[in-house]
């Protein structure tokens, strides 16, 4: 399992071979990545804020329970941080195990909880200033089918 | 002493990302009281305790945990993540 929270971009090919290279026994892999939209031309761009104290240890705590629940071979989390441009990759996942059915299951919940249960909080800006994103109540009903 | 970080427009209405507080409050909401008593800054930032989540030693927390033996307290909207 490996979670990382960084400033940087990732490599989405390379993070997904070398994830997929390390699953010995896996049948599958299923890979999520999630990028800035840029609203019609509108958004400028997105800042991301983070609690580094709460980061890392929230998105292991998430982690390692999608991996006993679905009983995963492996996880990978990338999450980044600070000013990125609309099309730019914010984070992704990657969860891998004996059939398709949990990997794609491991990586909608690891989605869901990320979004509303890891301490990052987003900042849109456009050209007309800057507003932070609110949580939407769905967010948090997405935790239920859980 | 308590380690007290706001996050996001929590940060942004009280104007710093952390402070040093000498407090006898006992509970979260306590603690809220006494900071919503200093300034007009902190009432705009505590105004609405629905929109406003709190982490204890970094675990998410509710408003009615005590603060007994607690480090660090974080105050912050609700996360936006993924």
């Amino acid at each position: 399992m490996r979670i990382a929270v960084q400033a940087e971009p990732f490599d989405l090919g390379a993070e997904v071979s070398a994830f997929t290279a390390g699953v010995r026994g896996a049948g599958a892999v299923v890979s999520f990545t999630g990028l800035v939209r840029d609203e019609g031309g509108s958004l400028s761009g997105m800042e991301i804020e983070h609690y580094p104290g709460m980061t890392g240890k929230a998105i292991s705590g998430i982690a390692a329970e999608a991996v006993a629940r679905w009983n995963l071979v492996d996880a990978l989390v990338i999450h980044r941080y600070g000013k990125l441009a609309p099309g730019e990759a914010i984070m992704m996942v990657a969860t891998a195990a004996l059939h398709r059915g949990d990997a794609f299951a491991a990586a909608e919940y690891l989605m869901d909880y990320l979004k509303s249960r890891a301490p990052f909080w987003k900042k849109e800006l456009s050209a007309g200033g800057e507003a932070w994103v609110a949580a939407k109540d769905s967010d948090e009903d997405a935790l239920k089918r859980w | 002493m308590i380690d007290v970080l706001y996050f996001a427009w929590v940060r942004e209405r009280i104007g710093l990302p952390r402070e040093r507080i000498e407090t006898g409050a006992a509970t979260v909401a306590e603690l809220v009281e006494e900071l919503r008593g200093r300034e007009e800054r902190y009432q705009a930032a505590f105004a609405d305790l629905t929109s406003l989540r709190v982490a204890l030693d970094q675990e998410l927390a509710s408003f009615d945990a005590p603060l007994a033996g607690v480090r660090e307290v974080a105050f912050f909207p609700p996360m936006t993540g993924g």
